[in-house]
């Protein structure tokens, strides 16, 4: 992960230097041997002095008449990064053997030190503790340099487990992990043995300094353990000299994590002159923080501002506004580590205690189970995951789902089939399958539209009648198809697929009087319906450009006439694309167009991007995922044998965890996540914005319907029979009964009264109380409905009424 | 309804009739005939208490008697086709003293004698004749459906009832996995569906009744119908029921736009019904609603809902001769109070009388009724286009001080962004 980071930034910056691991070492051969001395004996001092303390503070917690000698205490410290809790605890286990009797006698005073050893490390691993009090926007050079040492301490077990100190790390994470600690105390065992043998008195880290390569000694994992307020002054200029530098093989000793640093690229040899001309005016920038950050030393170039540091919260937070979300209390404070731990305590002495004091059994039973679970009533263990964190930790692809829409006939399943089977998410064999049946039945041309439609249903008449989710993937982005009915009696499953994309793909016949049909019926519908639910962007495929003889002039009548007509909808002619297509021949699917189409590769006057093209151009918005849980539930069905009740759906808002527990609206009942699923792969959390399958227990099926809403129980989403809305309509709107749509979700319900009409642009009332709403105009209205039903502001619902999109609103207020 | 005995004054509408109600629909009749203050005379069943004057112990016994009762309120149970009744007694007997109170269960082929408070008034003659005329009786059953939803109801001359509602958990399709999911959950969504609607229909094997059964409209977007149609045909043939395929023939699907009743208005509009089902009275109803809506989408000033709004227009003579037609739904002349009764009444009469429009009460039990409840009860359609009606109407309005707060909050927050 580490290394990825570094290579994104070096597509950026191009002058920084990119290290590997064997030309690190010509670069320190380029050093001048001066320069080298200097900061060695630097190093030393700073380091002699902190070893000093170290070992006073050590002797201390061990307590006299430990075996362990100066040295030892020394070596310990130096591999520990002057961790006394830790080192405490290393020489305890070393020197077991000989003296388990006398540490028991001390019990207690150890074992407040290993308690308070233990809390510490768990605080370093966090990413949030570590970032603490470091501002993210013109940060010191010295700074960046230590963040990107952290990756030394990776949170992240490599082979699976969580990544916090609590949860459960997985067996094979465990056995490594222990044939990891085996390896390394007989390495640290050796080291010990080396420094006792050379009698050298001066200290462990001055011994292995030399043995690795005269390097200075003082690394930033040390720092990393130093509480935050420490961390401020590293800022100043006196502790320039204890500049972390990158770590080589792995002295570390026992828990220290493998994961090792990046290795970035070497500097050109003009920022290397540079950087030593800047070395004699200005005494020790570290090696490594020059070479990261070549120039971009605050002090010496003002009014530049280092790119390094933006692209490095780029890169570690998206593009999302970062510091408002890193949220530095996502983690549990140090008050509840602290609770967590004497919580643990007490419960162990309350096992001892029942070891000793059969009488009072039950009461100690009772209180033991309260003190193990959390939440009783879950089967399912939580891993307690810092789902904000792990999002922020977590290597990711652009992700977008769209939806495509349009017409009926209009080729919109056959097109997506078409697309699967070229980018070989589809096989061919099954296309095979798919066309012979077909065949058999006179269909041939719907065997890429049975990709999508795979219920018999559909095959037999050849319509999409639900909403087909499909997944595939390009070296950029990860696609979520959701292909829509384009008959009108399925438009509500339609604004199903709509309400959980990110943008739409509307597809166009190009055949002649087939466009004009269409731009009169569900084009336009559909089109006002994504636009009225917040899809900003549009693709459109102007599909079956075949049979008009992939004519030019076709083409670009169409692109006119949709321009127009989208942008008087609502949508900016920057967000709107027009791709030629045939998606039955499969040319400028994926392949590009063919010949007779050379017009469209012109560059003066086309892009010649084909369809999969103008997809990938689409660029992620982020999501609300600090917000609390909000989940439509889009269909519940019975996820195999060992999930009897799954349920999928788009999280609108927060995220969740397996082993959270979860409220579904309207019934009010609670069910407990067991497992989740993203993109038919099993995940441990899951955040806005993905679609994804959960499987839950602790619930009875009859409380799950589609349409409802799953969030969290301690915000929960609230049940109205009545909401005032602000809407657009697009026909006649009178004190009527309509259907309200909500994704999934649809109720009967009646426009009670129009409070008022609404100046399109300003908002302004302009006439209270009309008669009637004329089309495209827009109101305020009140909607009672028949049943009670999960809606908040500001939520976006569609009104329809016999069979036709009636208006389009945004909720104002929800009233009861 | 079969009229017993009737003594009604033309002139002043005093006097009383007596009613033989013969089936359920006969007690939706009732519900409109009989009024809050009205005296009311049936046989009834009443629990007396009686105290022993030597021992003072009680016993009670349930005798039936005929009691006389000023109507205070009515209950009515479409589902059941009950009503209910209560008033304080009127005409002291043996059992009961006057003034103390008593809920009658009108009940099927036991009649009533009903006179009216204020004289029998137009409308109360209308529902009267209404309530005696044999030859309106359509009934149908119709399913509005969709997948994993469904509405049995009843639809009869004066009232649709929804008898049951079916919801049902249905997987979706999805991508990789096999589609039996979702055609098992539809076969049992459909198997239900039939057994539910046999049961209503009193077709189920045990109660089942060698009648003809009633026509069964199916109605959905989609094909579900259609699905549900053939669905039954195989039914039909694989249990080899006669009651099952006798109903068969009787089937009509139609398209329907959701599966929620009320649009079961588009599907009694629809050719396909009414070329079916004759001049029924629903019939009527819907499409003279659908005309009031297509004017008001017009807006050429010729339609106007709301109370206030149509008795101005009537005042102005609006509503009358050569195409005034007033809409109004019965729900307004149930109301409890005389005086708002009253008002309704004098409406329907004027422009009945004296302007010489068409007045068409509408059933607050059909869609369509319940469509007019949506505009405020009544509607009009004019003559002629009136452009200021509602200029006039002015700031004097009921709720309009709560709607001026209302408002003014929602203006307060910052207006978002529309959708366009």
């Amino acid at each position: 992960m580490a290394h990825r980071r570094v290579k994104d930034i070096d597509y950026d910056e191009d002058d920084l230097a990119d290290y590997s691991e064997d030309e690190y070492g010509e670069e320190q051969e380029e050093l001048s041997p001066e320069d080298k001395v200097q900061k060695q004996v630097a190093e030393l001092v700073d380091n002699k002095e902190q070893m000093r303390i170290g070992t006073i503070n050590v002797r201390e917690a061990l307590g006299a008449g430990h075996p362990a000698d100066d040295a030892a205490i020394q070596e310990a410290l130096w591999h520990y990064y002057y961790d006394i809790g830790k080192v405490v605890t290393y020489l305890k286990n070393q020197h077991r053997p000989q003296q388990t009797k006398k540490a028991k006698q001390e019990s207690k005073f150890d074992k407040a030190a290993t308690s308070a050893a233990a809390q510490a490390p768990t605080k370093a691993t966090k990413a949030s503790y570590f970032f603490k009090n470091v501002s993210w926007f013109n940060v010191p050079s010295e700074m960046s340099g230590q963040i990107l040492v952290e990756s030394l301490y990776p949170p992240l077990r490599l082979l699976g487990g969580s990544a916090s100190g609590s949860g459960k790390p997985s067996k094979l994470a465990a056995l490594a992990a222990a044939r990891k600690k085996k390896e390394a105390e007989q390495k640290a065992a050796a080291d010990q043995a080396a420094d006792t043998e050379s009698g050298k008195t001066t200290s462990g880290a001055a011994s292995l300094l030399e043995r690795l390569g005269g390097r200075p000694a003082r690394t930033a994992p040390g720092l990393e353990n130093q509480p935050p307020r420490e961390q401020g002054k590293m800022a100043e200029p006196s502790t320039l000299k204890t500049f972390p530098i990158r770590k080589r093989k792995s002295p570390s000793p026992p828990p220290a994590p493998k994961r090792r640093p990046s290795s970035p690229k070497p500097s050109s040899p003009a920022t290397q002159t540079q950087m030593e001309t800047k070395q004699e005016l200005r005494a020790n920038p570290s090696i490594f923080a020059s070479a990261m950050c070549g120039n971009t030393r605050p002090s010496l170039e003002y009014g530049v501002k280092p790119r390094f540091q933006q692209n490095f919260h780029t890169i570690l937070f998206g593009d999302s506004d970062p510091y408002a979300k890193s949220n530095p209390f996502a983690g549990p404070s140090p008050d509840d580590v602290v609770a967590q731990a004497q919580a643990k305590g007490s419960k162990k002495q309350t096992t001892s205690q029942k070891d000793s004091k059969a009488v009072n059994g039950v009461a100690n039973g009772v209180s033991n189970i309260n003190l193990d679970e959390p939440a009783p009533s879950s089967k399912v263990k939580s891993k307690n995951l810092d789902v904000l964190a792990e999002y922020e930790k977590s290597d990711r692809k652009n992700a977008a789902s769209f939806v495509v829409i349009g017409h009926v006939d209009h080729g919109k399943s056959t097109l997506m089939g078409r697309l699967l089977h070229d980018l070989k998410v589809v096989d061919q064999r099954t296309l095979d399958k798919y066309r012979k049946e077909a065949n058999s039945i006179g269909k041939s041309s719907f065997a890429f539209a049975w990709v999508m439609d795979s219920t018999s249903e559909e095959r037999e008449r050849g319509v999409t009648v639900d909403i087909a989710m499909n997944h595939f993937e390009t070296d950029k982005t990860r696609f979520t198809i959701l292909d829509a009915p384009g008959h009108r009696d399925f438009i509500p499953n339609m604004i199903a697929g709509a309400s959980q994309a990110d943008f739409a793909v509307l597809v166009i016949d190009a055949g002649t009087n087939s466009f004009e049909s269409g731009l009169k019926g569900q084009t336009k519908e559909h089109a006002l319906l994504v636009r009225s639910m917040g899809v900003q962007r549009v693709v459109v495929a102007v599909n079956k450009m075949d049979s008009a003889g992939w004519s030019e002039d076709r083409f670009v009548e169409i692109k006119q006439q949709m321009t127009a007509f989208l942008t008087t909808a609502g949508f900016q002619a920057k967000n709107l694309a027009f791709v030629p297509c045939a998606g039955l021949t499969g040319e400028n699917v994926v392949a590009p167009a063919p010949e007779p189409a050379a017009w469209y590769k012109d560059a003066e006057k086309f892009n010649g991007e084909t369809l999969i093209q103008a997809l990938e151009a689409y660029e992620p918005a982020k999501a609300a995922i600090t917000q609390p849980l909000r989940m439509t539930i889009s269909d519940v069905f019975r996820g195999g044998v060992t999930n009897p009740l799954s349920v999928s759906g788009k999280i609108d808002a927060g995220s969740l965890q397996v082993g959270d527990s979860v409220l579904a609206a309207p019934s009010g009942e609670t069910a407990s996540i067991k497992g989740i699923e993203i993109e038919d792969e099993g995940a441990d959390w899951a955040v806005a914005g993905q679609i994804v399958t959960l499987h839950l227990v602790d619930i009875d099926p009859v409380h799950l319907r589609t349409g409802d809403v799953l969030c969290s129980p301690q915000k929960p989403i609230r049940n109205v029979r009545s909401f005032t809305t602000k809407i657009l309509a697009f026909e006649h709107v009178l004190p009527m009964q309509v259907d309200v749509h909500r994704g999934r979700l649809h109720v009967p319900g009646r426009i009670t009264q129009l409070v008022a009409s609404l100046d399109k642009g300003s908002g302004v009332v302009t006439k209270k109380k009309p008669k009637v709403v004329q089309p495209g105009t827009v109101a305020r209205v009140t909607i009672e409905l028949d049943a009670a039903v999960p809606l908040e502001v500001p939520g976006r619902v569609v009104l329809r009424a016999n069979g036709a999109t009636v208006a389009a609103g945004l909720l104002e207020q929800v009233h009861q | 309804m079969k009229l017993v005995k009737q003594n009604i004054e033309q002139k002043d509408g005093t006097g009383t009739a007596t009613l033989l109600p013969e089936e359920p629909e006969d007690m939706w009749h009732a519900y409109n005939l009989i009024r809050p203050t009205d005296l009311l005379r049936a046989t009834a069943i009443r629990r007396v208490q009686n105290e022993s004057a030597s021992t003072g112990s009680t016993f009670s016994q349930r005798v039936q008697t005929t009691l006389t009762l000023r109507v205070t309120s009515l209950d009515f149970d479409p589902q059941a086709g009950q009503l209910h009744v209560s008033g304080k007694v009127a005409a002291e007997n043996k059992y009961v003293k006057q003034g103390q109170y008593h809920t009658l269960d009108l009940e099927l082929q036991r009649p009533f004698t009903l006179e009216k408070e204020g004289g029998w008034d137009s409308i109360a003659l209308g529902v009267l004749k209404e309530s005696l005329d044999q030859s309106a009786r359509a009934e149908l059953w119709a399913v509005v459906m969709q997948e994993g939803l469904a509405n049995v109801c009843l639809i009869t001359g004066h009232q649709t009832i929804l008898r049951q509602r079916i919801e049902m958990s249905i997987p979706k399709k999805r991508a990789g996995a096999s589609s039996s999911d979702h055609e098992k959950g539809s076969a049992r969504f459909f198997s239900t569906l039939l057994d539910t609607v046999l049961r209503q229909m009193g077709l189920s094997p045990p109660t089942s009744s060698t009648a003809d059964p009633k026509p069964l409209l199916l109605a959905s977007p989609g094909f579900t119908a259609t699905t549900f149609q053939s669905y039954i045909k195989t039914q039909a043939v694989q249990r080899g029921d006669k009651t099952l395929s006798s109903l068969v023939p009787k089937i009509i699907v139609a398209h329907a736009a959701s599966a929620h009743l009320h649009s079961l208005a588009e599907v009694l509009a629809s050719p396909a019904v009414t070329a079916k089902l004759a001049d029924t009275r629903f019939a009527r109803e819907t499409a003279l609603m659908d005309r009031f809506y297509a004017l008001l989408r017009a807006d050429d000033g010729r339609a106007w809902y709301g109370p206030r709004e149509v008795e101005r227009a009537v005042d102005r003579g609006a509503v009358g001769r050569g195409g005034g037609v007033l809409l109004i739904s019965d729900a307004l002349f149930r109301a409890q109070n005389v005086g708002v009764r009253r008002r309704w009444v004098r409406l329907v009469d004027r422009v009945r009388e004296v302007e010489g429009g068409e007045v068409r009460v509408l059933s607050s039990m059909h869609e369509s009724g319940r469509r007019l409840e949506g505009l405020g009860g009544v509607a009009a359609i004019l003559t002629f286009p009136i452009e200021d009606v509602e200029e006039e109407e002015g700031v004097e309005g009921e709720g309009e001080g709560v709607e001026e707060n209302l408002n003014g909050r929602v203006e307060e927050r910052e207006v978002r962004e529309m959708v366009i």
